[in-house]
């Protein structure tokens, strides 16, 4: 099946149900108990940097740990997968001193997912499984100075995260993903410079890559890291054109209500959310049940504000089981109409009634 | 749509608009100017507008600072940003630095549609919305039907190729400034209105916008009648369809609640209901000044003492606000009008005489005490014709001019105003003056002395004329020899041997006042000038006896050219071939790029800016000189004073010895011109060259294909009308200032031209980003030599590009007999791209190459050693 083929199911089959997208990686990763030495592989046995917690470079070390993963959360219904390429980047990966092994990660990463995708697609063709590209946030943020004393401070500018995004989006695609997503954004001006890139890639390509687009929101009046609203933020990127918005981590499905709604109520795209599973209790482990977290999400489909779900930290398997078997019984949110009017935004969303 | 649903822009954060804003911006007082900001936010601005467009700024710089600022307050951050540049640059550094979705004022197709689509392109890849304004290839739009037709055909371009949202666009379709006494500028509001009006109803979805205190700028100082102006206008604006408004928004004032007076009168002006409307809103205008300026102008000292002291402080400072009703006070005080002039006008310009003579007076300030003086005495001639009194006694006349062929006058000028100053009668006779018309107005007006002036080479010769001729008619008044290329040895040599009376150099225009004071003089006439006569025999002597620098024979000096590989060398071709012709250049873009040190030594005033301005000694005079000219600058820009125009062209071509070959075609067949250049003859060792111009370009036998540059540019169209202005209300110091600045402006052009060349349209130097210092340094590959200058020295070369570039059709730049370029605020040159290529002096030229020289061009050998004077080695 041809790229634009796949991608044509997908945006018809938006309109027919509501698809789920798959739980989490990391804490997936993290239950397995990996050691050092899973994580290195003969690979990079004499890495001078513990690798331990990287689990990225899995994606090139260990990739069955993955493939397995990604198959016991397809096997559970999920339409999407998400590459494990949350730290792919260049710049997360510096850390592990692993910057020149971003692109491999992030291809490799693509290919594997891709694979185990198909492998499933031909399976049962009538329910045909999707791998998107994901791209994570880095570990810096370019509006917020990490210095006290020197408010203008950046430590990393708007070009060097476009050019970060823009070397993992092309390793994404040419590894194979059908669409990109752009997650957990904790500052808005990121996310700009990840579109800005994607858009600078689909200038170039006869195939324009999809973009999904989903926020993290960190604080309970429902803001951002970097302090924006949810209706401001969808201004900030809604120039992206994604196919999907959405809200992703934060604290559990509960409490991202009153967000998801905000944005059902103002994005003219799909809606997207995949919260965690639940806030985690003091020892980092998120509890929420299955069926706990499947009921909160049910009511968002029962209400009809949500078009793709899914989950973030701490759900398993089980979770998107449960969360597949709800929502199966309600129709996806409509597209609303929106008027045609200047939409701007600073923190918050100024809008201008014509 | 009401007007309470009109959208504030805050306007106040704009350095460009808010001295305040500038000066804490200048000063890196962030945490104050983000206090302005915050106080836009309060008082309602829905959005703030951000500029940083300040010659004096690094804008990049000063915009992601201020925004980086601004993120981190949220009271502040709270609303969107409106990134407002002329720089394109500028926009795109503010842009990286906002999460939120905010609007970028402005771009337009000012510079045609490529650019304008990929500005677009980038915006939207940005995620802004746009102001679009309406300027297109051929300038700012004034009529409501062009204002219209450039955005409605942005806008096709932006929604239907560029498929960006309508909604997010917003048209500003300029507000320009009425009641200004012009009358074409009366009916600007209403052309806004109208404009407005039909994008609302034709571009679906657009919204229109405009820099709302534009419309009051005649009435700066005033600030209840501007607040009236804008409210009347937004009134008006608003009702046709106005979204959106650049605004102070703490000032909106009611539309009822302006004086019902004032507001008729404003209404007249802003909807050009009557003729008159402008001068009747004047007439109540002052009523209607703020109160605590008034007190502030009465509290002052000085005003409370004695008529004369009050002239004279006028006079010292340069205070024009005062003089005409002080001098009528002196005039009732005195028999005879007359009597003014002669007593305290007088006493006070002479005290300015004495501070200048003794260096605590500077030329600028000397040329605005000239100007004060001037209104005076324009105020008491009435008077003075009707008691029917004699003339006043002057200490004697002088007659200046700017020799035939050349139209560069600001020195004569300064010399003029210095002179006056000093109680002498000029008769200026202007530029381009022949020398039978000195003659006929030396002897007309019974002169005491003839001042000479030039800039250009040509002009010596030309002066050498009048003297011959001077001597002819047995003149023996004092002759004055000054200007740019002048030069005592030049004077001595080749001047004062053909004329019988007194000829002096003068170095300055400080040095004329003690040289003409002595010559007027009887007594000191006669030991001044023997001094001369003395002086300049000696330097004859020397100049004859000199030991004469043997020179290499031109066919040597060729075989010693600079060698170039040209087989390693890598060619650029130009982005284009042909010409390219840039109407109505935007000056804003080139005013960060003024180089000032020149300006400066213009009046005098020697020292590398920006340290002249902390100068201990001229660092006041400096400040306040640099002050007046960045208010003439924003003047000159705002209110479109000057017309700025250049034109390029990049063609195949090759040299062929000292030649370069230029062609109209790449096949190089047609011969489209050639120019010819000179070449150093100086005996070199073998590690240096004897270069010429034409090394820089590949040999025709080489067979490789190399390209040449030229170019001219001018910020001097329209520059007589200021001109005009200016010599009506006696002002020579704006004159002169007017001038000064557009030099600056067109040299800025050319440099400007020359960056945009090498990035751009030639792209030999597409990777280079270098700061205005580095390029003022010239640390950039190729160069850009003007003929008439020292790799050059023969202004002829002008004539050649002239005529095939048909410079006068395109851009209205003309060439006088002498090839001095009209407007005088012009540029003209070559650009070469090979990284060899530098500036150099051609020096001493031998017989041999003058000979060859005057072959080549099929002129006589006496022609060009006449042109090249000042380089002849024998």
């Amino acid at each position: 099946m041809f790229h634009q083929d796949r991608i044509n199911n997908l945006i018809s089959s938006l309109k027919k149900r509501i698809l789920i997208i798959d739980g989490a990686m990391g804490t997936m990763i993290q239950k397995k108990d990996l050691s050092e030495s899973d994580f290195r592989s003969s690979k990079f046995e004499n890495w001078s940097i513990d690798l331990k917690g990287n689990g990225d470079v899995l994606n090139i070390t260990n990739s069955e740990i993955i493939n397995s993963i990604h198959s016991a959360f397809l096997d559970a219904g999920a339409d999407i997968i998400l590459t494990n390429t949350f730290n792919s980047n260049k710049i997360s990966q510096s850390d592990y001193g692993l910057e020149d092994y971003s692109t491999e990660m992030n291809f490799s990463a693509a290919k594997l997912a891709r694979s185990v995708a198909d492998k499933f697609t031909d399976k049962n063709p009538d329910k045909i499984r999707f791998v998107a590209g994901a791209i994570g946030p880095t570990n810096k943020t370019a509006s917020i100075s990490p210095k006290v004393d020197d408010p203008a401070y950046r430590n990393v500018s708007f070009d060097e995260l476009k050019d970060v995004y823009k070397e993992s989006a092309i390793s994404l695609i040419d590894g194979g993903v059908d669409f990109l997503i752009l997650e957990t954004i904790f500052d808005t001006l990121n996310a700009k410079a990840g579109i800005f890139a994607v858009g600078e890639i689909n200038q170039k390509r006869s195939h324009k890559v999809p973009l999904m687009i989903s926020g993290t929101i960190t604080d309970f009046s429902g803001r951002n890291l970097s302090g924006q609203t949810v209706e401001a933020f969808w201004n900030s990127v809604r120039h992206a054109e994604p196919l999907s918005i959405g809200l992703n981590c934060s604290f559990g499905a509960e409490r991202l209500t009153p967000a998801v709604e905000e944005l059902s109520r103002v994005a003219d795209t799909n809606i997207l959310a995949y919260p965690n599973a639940g806030l985690p209790n003091p020892m980092g482990e998120y509890d929420e049940t299955p069926d706990t977290t499947a009921s909160y999400i049910a009511e968002w489909a029962k209400n009809g504000i949500i078009n793709i779900v899914g989950g973030c930290c701490g759900t398993t398997p089980e979770h998107i089981k449960k969360i597949y078997e709800q929502v199966s019984l309600y129709s996806p949110r409509v597209i609303p109409k929106i008027e045609k009017t200047i939409k701007l935004s600073g923190l918050e969303p100024f809008g201008v009634i014509s | 749509m009401t007007v309470g649903s009109f959208i504030n822009i805050g306007e106040r954060t704009n350095v460009t608009g808010s001295a305040k804003f500038r000066k804490l911006i200048e000063e890196e007082d962030y945490s104050e100017a983000l206090k302005i900001a915050r106080d836009q936010v309060e008082n309602g601005a829905q959005i703030i507008d951000i500029n940083m467009d300040e010659g004096m700024l690094d804008s990049e710089k000063a915009m992601k600072k201020f925004l980086n600022l601004i993120s981190s307050e949220p009271d502040i951050s709270k609303v969107p940003i409106m990134i407002d540049s002329s720089k394109w640059t500028v926009i795109e550094t503010g842009l990286k630095c906002l999460q939120g979705k905010s609007i970028v004022n402005s771009i337009s197709l000012k510079e045609g549609e490529e650019t304008f689509v990929r500005q677009a392109n980038l915006v939207k890849l940005y995620g802004s919305a746009v102001v679009v304004m309406a300027f297109d290839e051929e300038g700012q739009a004034e009529t409501a039907l062009r204002k219209y037709e450039i955005c409605e055909r942005a806008y096709k371009i932006l929604v239907s190729e560029l498929n960006f949202s309508p909604e997010d666009i917003i048209f500003d379709p300029n507000i320009f400034a009425v009641a200004t006494g012009i009358e074409e500028h009366n009916n600007y509001a209403i052309e806004f209105i109208e404009a407005t009006k039909k994008i609302k109803s034709n571009l679906d979805f657009s919204y229109v916008s405009g820099g709302v205190s534009n419309i009051s700028f005649s009435f700066r100082g005033n600030n209840p009648v501007r607040e009236a102006m804008h409210s009347v206008f937004l009134y008006h604006a608003v009702t046709a369809g106005l979204d959106m408004g650049i605004v102070n928004a703490g000032q909106l004032i009611v539309y009822e609640d302006i004086p019902v007076k004032l507001r008729d009168r404003v209404e007249d002006v802003i909807l050009n209901k009557r003729s008159d409307a402008t001068d009747r809103l004047l007439e109540v205008a002052e009523d209607y000044k703020s109160k605590e300026k008034k007190s502030k102008k009465e509290s002052s000292l000085w005003r409370s003492s004695v008529v004369r002291e009050r002239i004279s402080y006028s006079l010292i400072r340069g205070i024009s606000d005062f003089i005409i009703e002080d001098t009528e006070e002196a005039r009732k005080s005195f028999k005879n009008p007359i009597e003014v002039i002669e007593g305290p006008l007088m006493d006070g310009m002479n005290e300015v005489g004495d501070l200048f003579g003794s260096g605590k007076m500077f030329l600028p300030q000397v040329v605005k005490s000239a100007r004060v003086m001037k209104q005076a005495v324009a105020y008491l001639l009435p008077f003075i014709e009707e008691s029917s009194t004699s003339q006043i006694k002057s200490k004697g006349k002088i007659l200046l001019a700017t020799v035939k062929g050349d139209v560069h006058d600001i020195g004569k000028n300064i010399v003029g105003v210095v002179l006056q100053c000093n109680n002498f009668e000029v008769i200026d006779l202007g530029v381009m003056v022949h020398a039978s018309k000195i003659i006929e107005e030396a002897i007309k007006y019974n002169v005491d002395i003839i001042g000479l002036s030039g800039l250009i080479t040509p002009s010596l010769d030309e002066m050498q004329y009048v003297a011959s001729q001077m001597n002819l008619k047995k003149f023996d008044i004092p002759l004055l020899i000054g200007g740019a290329t002048t030069s005592k040895i030049h004077t001595a040599v080749k001047i004062a041997d053909k004329y019988q009376g007194p000829t002096l150099h003068v170095v300055d225009a400080s040095r004329s006042v003690p040289i003409v004071n002595d010559l007027v003089s009887q007594e000191k006439k006669i030991n001044l000038i023997q001094n001369y006569k003395n002086d300049y025999a000696k330097l004859r002597e020397k100049h004859f006896n000199r030991n004469v620098k043997k020179l290499a024979p031109i066919e040597v000096a060729r075989n010693n050219n600079l060698k170039i590989d040209w087989k390693k060398t890598k060619i650029t071709k130009p982005g284009f071939l042909g010409i390219k012709v840039f109407e109505n250049y935007d000056l804003s873009d080139l005013v960060y790029r003024i180089d000032w040190t020149p300006f400066f030594r213009t009046w005098e005033l020697i020292g590398k800016y920006p340290n002249i301005l902390s100068d201990k000694k001229i660092g006041e005079a400096a400040n306040s000189l640099f002050n007046d000219a960045k208010k003439m600058l924003e003047q000159i820009i705002d209110e479109k004073w000057l017309n700025a125009k250049a034109m390029i062209g990049f063609f195949p071509s090759n040299s062929q010895n000292d030649d370069i070959l230029v062609f109209s075609d790449e096949g190089r067949k047609k011969r489209g011109m050639t120019l010819n250049f000179l070449r150093q003859q100086m005996n070199r060792n073998s590690d240096k060259s004897n270069l010429c111009l034409a090394d820089f370009i590949a040999p025709i036998e080489s067979g490789i294909k190399d390209y040449i540059g030229l170019f001219v540019v001018t910020a001097g169209i329209n520059i007589e009308k200021k001109i005009e202005e200016f010599k009506k209300n006696n002002d020579d110091y704006n004159d002169i200032l007017v001038k000064a600045l557009a030099d600056r402006l067109a040299e800025a052009l050319a440099e400007r031209m020359h960056e945009k060349v090498r990035k751009e349209f030639w792209g030999f130097g597409s990777n280079e980003n270098l700061g205005n210092d580095q390029l003022i340094n010239e640390e950039y590959t190729g160069i850009r030599p003007a003929p008439g200058y020292p790799a050059c020295p023969d202004h002829y070369q002008k004539r050649q590009i002239f005529d095939f570039l048909d410079v006068n059709k395109y851009i209205g730049v003309n060439l006088t007999e002498n090839y001095a370029m009209y407007p005088a605020a012009s540029v003209a040159g070559v650009y070469f791209s090979h990284p060899e290529s530098r500036y150099f002096g051609i020096g001493r030229i031998g017989k041999d190459q003058v000979e060859d020289y005057a072959k080549r061009l099929e002129v006589s050998v006496q022609l060009v050693e006449n042109r090249l004077a000042s380089n002849l080695g024998y």
